[in-house]
């Protein structure tokens, strides 16, 4: 089964979705077995057979009550669709936070995700980690979405449907999902280059788990001597103008906080596994996991790319 | 009602010097030679957009693959999408308008012969203009010159900041300038119909055609002048300082989505009211009987033309307006399908009771029919604003509308090339190859555009180089890529039957069909001035009433 299939939904917002998309399914199907039968009746009926007598047929011009039916029945069948939808939209579009709702803001870089939960202070990147929302502990998350630089679409299918994200016009949308697991997506509004490769992550935790992982990513880093050198290599490279270690003097806002990087799956947005090796490659160079990414090739040398690859090991 | 055209010798074209001939349709402002024109260019730029096609289906034939770079990608769908709306399909419809409109309301040219050239000109110079940007500097693999910003080009990707070097500003200046000979063209249409009608022609005497077109260039009008306004608004943001769309000094990026879209929506109806149009001609001819319910048919096209002029925010249901807003767009959006419905319907029963005769132009406006109801139906699923909240962007919408354009809008418009090939050429297609043609593409269609709704429905968005695997995309985009071979095939064996039939075809004669509108009262090809004496008509099919003068329409109308 498809990881991303829009008929598998766990959330409000997508079973909402879902019992609407039933509902114009039947109607649509409904229609199109009727007039496929009759266009497929009319053409097989009336086809001119090998023994036509060479005469026209009766020369019809219309009629005025087949008009009328064939206008008032597709009338009624738009306003009962345009009821079911109407309220599906209010049902979505109307809701807002209850008290104990989660806040997230998601912001939409060119190629990855920035996520910050305002109150709790962490900020991360690409993997966003929410409670899961069962009948006992309802909490949704609500998510402000913003953009750095161009349009972006948040779109994880079995959570809900898709909001952009627009820059100087913020957005918000909402999910709740109703069992844990690991739910995938991806940006779908293009935004450039590596648009394919700016995959979404959303980890759905029990309360004990998302709890946990808060606390975790509240705390700074944590650097052990071994990794000193590498730490040094990391702080007086270009690496610090773009990426924040909380706790050093990487203070970058243009990629990813690498505060707490270990904890991730992924890196470079979902678009490769987070092994050493691929770190290292990625340090080395990005165009070979993600070409068009924005981070540049940072033109070290085999010994700094091990000592910096060896550091980065020790931000967990 | 006068149809003894005086059969005059041609202009002994094939004995003058090749320069001669070139210099004569060069400087051409006759109609019938400029819609053969219109419809020549785009004919080769249909060929150069699904080569694009190609290219990009490819690349997607399974999970990361490594046929092209997702620099180049992104260039290619940019390509593809201008050049088939801009360069293919408006061209097609303005080039079968201008050969079609005066020949049916019995007029010796268009009102402005002259603008008529001179839009043409501008349209293929704008066409021209975009595909420079592929070899005007570093080419595609160099620093990148052809246009990456998608047809709709959403700001503020087409900003200074995210497009360096001058792509973007080929597509600006190659859409602004085709944009003005669209607009040209549209008023000269719009002119010709008002003012050129042979005596006895009321408009609700006009063919259905006729009448289609009129939409049409009114449609063209309101919508690409809004279209033509923010691409100078772009340029003055790039060039002149100006922030409409600069998201970085304050401007606004959904601005620009409107001013798009509502040129973008109606233009969906540019190209597919002339589709009914054909659609309209082509049925009655083959099923033998009138077009049924014509005053109906003519206020459903209206209707849907103004309804069309309110829709477009259906495409902007993902960025975040209003639940007020959104439910606005829903209900226009819907509301559209009942005049739509009710133009399936009176094709249906016009083909009701007939006796249908299954010529190619026949087949491929049957196969417009049914596959016309199906993108209609995926139409209304797209309608439901929160169903689009998950449909929208994702590969099920790229399927619903090539549903309508390839599905709808080119079938109609194949239909068109078999109907009225013998009245431009003077030769009969072969109806074999023509055959043929029918069945390769027909196949191909629906391997590549009934299974690519799948993918959309599992998550896959529209617009992406590649996808990983696991996501149950695969086998999908496997046979989706398989149809385009055929569609390839088919193409190549309608392109060889032009050809083949332009020069070994059957002479046609006047009226090949048996059909009843004007055109067919006139020679074919029909000679420079069209009618030796204007015609004049009393019904809606004057050639019925000159065949069945004891049963003539004006009777009964």
């Amino acid at each position: 089964m498809s990881p991303t299939n829009i008929f598998a939904p766990v959330s409000t917002p997508a079973q909402s979705i879902f019992g609407l998309s039933l509902f114009v399914l039947v109607v649509t199907a409904a229609i199109f077995v009727v007039v496929f039968t009759l266009l497929g009746y009319a053409v097989v009926k009336f086809r001119r057979r090998t023994s036509d007598d060479g005469r026209e047929p009766p020369q019809v011009y219309g009629s005025n009550q087949v008009e009328i039916a064939w206008t008032v029945i597709p009338v009624l069948i738009v306003v009962a669709l345009f009821m079911a939808t109407a309220r599906v939209i209010a049902d979505v579009q109307k809701a807002f936070p209850s008290t104990n709702a989660i806040e997230v803001v998601a912001i939409g870089h060119q190629f990855w995700w920035e996520y910050r939960y305002p109150g709790l202070n962490v900020v991360t990147a690409n993997e966003l980690h929410v409670p899961v929302s069962d009948t006992d502990h309802p909490t949704p998350t609500f998510i402000k979405l913003l953009s750095a630089d161009t349009d972006h679409s948040f779109w994880v299918p079995r959570l809900a449907g898709k909001t952009d994200l627009i820059p100087n016009h913020p957005n918000s949308m909402w999910i709740d999902p109703h069992e844990t697991g690991l739910y995938l997506g991806q940006c779908a509004q293009y935004c450039g280059t590596q648009h394919a490769k700016m995959l979404l992550r959303v980890y759905v935790q029990s309360h004990e788990d998302f709890n946990r992982w808060i606390q975790e990513q509240g705390k700074p880093a944590v650097v052990s001597d071994a990794a000193s050198q590498g730490k040094r290599v990391f702080e007086t490279t270009a690496c610090t103008n773009c990426h924040t270690v909380a706790g050093t003097t990487a203070k970058g806002r243009f990629g990813p906080d690498l505060t707490h990087l270990m904890s991730r799956d992924t890196i470079a947005a979902g678009a490769a596994s987070n092994t050493p090796e691929n770190l290292r490659l990625w340090i080395r160079n990005p165009e070979a996991i993600k070409p068009g990414s924005l981070m540049p090739a940072m033109q070290l040398n085999e010994q700094q790319l091990d000592t910096v690859t060896a550091y980065l090991e020790t931000l967990r | 009602m006068s149809t003894d055209a005086i059969a005059l010798p041609g202009t002994g074209m094939a004995s003058r010097p090749l320069v001669d001939t070139l210099h004569g349709w060069v400087t051409t402002v006759d109609h019938k030679r400029l819609g053969i024109l219109y419809i020549g260019y785009a004919l080769v730029f249909l060929v150069i957009g699904g080569i694009e096609a190609g290219i990009m289906r490819i690349q997607l034939i399974h999970a990361h693959n490594d046929f092209i770079s997702p620099q180049v990608f992104n260039r290619m769908f940019t390509m593809h999408g201008t050049t088939m709306i801009f360069f293919v399909a408006m061209p097609l419809v303005f080039g079968f308008a201008n050969y079609l409109v005066p020949l049916m309301i019995g007029a010796r040219d268009m009102a402005f012969p002259r603008l008529n050239a001179f839009s043409f000109w501008l349209t293929a110079f704008g066409g021209l203009l975009l595909y420079f940007s592929l070899v005007g500097a570093n080419g595609l693999y160099g620093a990148g010159n052809a246009p990456d910003v998608g047809w709709f080009a959403y700001a503020p990707l087409t900003s200074k900041t995210f497009s360096v070097g001058h792509s973007t500003d080929f597509w600006t200046l190659g859409l602004l300038v085709s944009g003005f000979g669209s607009i040209g063209t549209a008023i000269n249409i719009l002119t010709t119909i008002l003012c050129m009608r042979c005596p006895g022609m009321a408009l609700g005497k006009m063919p259905l055609l006729v009448w289609l077109n009129f939409v049409m260039s009114g449609m063209v009008i309101l919508a690409v002048s809004p279209l033509t306004a923010a691409q100078l608004m772009l340029m003055v943001d790039r060039y002149l300082g100006g922030h409409f769309f600069d998201t970085q000094a304050g401007g606004s990026a959904v601005i620009w989505m409107h001013f798009f879209w509502i040129f973008g929506h109606p233009e969906v109806y540019v190209l597919v009211i002339p589709a009914f149009a054909f659609a309209s001609e082509i049925i009655p001819v083959f099923s033998r009987k009138p077009i049924f319910g014509y005053p109906v048919m003519v206020a459903a096209t209206i209707c849907i033309g103004f309804i069309g002029m309110s829709v477009w925010a259906h495409h902007m249901f993902t960025v975040g307006m209003s639940s007020n807003a959104n439910t606005f767009f829903v209900l226009s959006t819907m509301a559209i399908a009942v005049p739509t419905g009710i133009k399936i319907f009176n094709w249906l029963a016009t083909m009701w009771g007939g006796k249908i005769e299954f010529t190619t132009p026949m087949l491929f406006c049957v196969g417009f029919l049914f596959q016309f109801l199906i993108a209609g139906l995926t139409g209304i699923m797209l309608s439901a604003a929160p169903f689009d909240w998950q449909l929208g962007n994702s590969y099920f919408v790229v399927a619903h509308f090539h549903y309508v354009i390839v599905g709808g809008i080119l079938f109609t418009v194949f239909g068109a090339f078999y109907y009225w090939f013998p009245k431009m050429s003077g030769k009969m297609c072969n109806e074999t190859l023509g055959k043929v043609h029918f069945w390769l593409f027909l196949i191909g269609f629906h391997l590549t555009f009934d299974f690519m709704h799948v993918p959309g429905l599992l998550g896959m968005p529209r617009r992406i180089y590649t996808y990983e695997p696991g996501r149950g995309w695969d086998v999908w985009n496997l046979i989706v890529t398989i149809g385009v071979v055929f569609q390839g095939l088919g193409t190549i064996v309608f392109i060889t039957n032009l050809l083949w039939s332009y020069f070994t075809g059957e002479t046609a004669g006047s009226d090949p069909w048996d059909a009843w509108t004007l055109e067919w009262s006139t020679l074919s090809p029909p000679p420079v001035y069209n009618f030796a004496s204007i015609p004049e008509i009393k019904s809606r099919r004057p050639l019925w009433d000159l065949k069945h003068p004891a049963d003539p329409d004006w009777k009964y109308e």
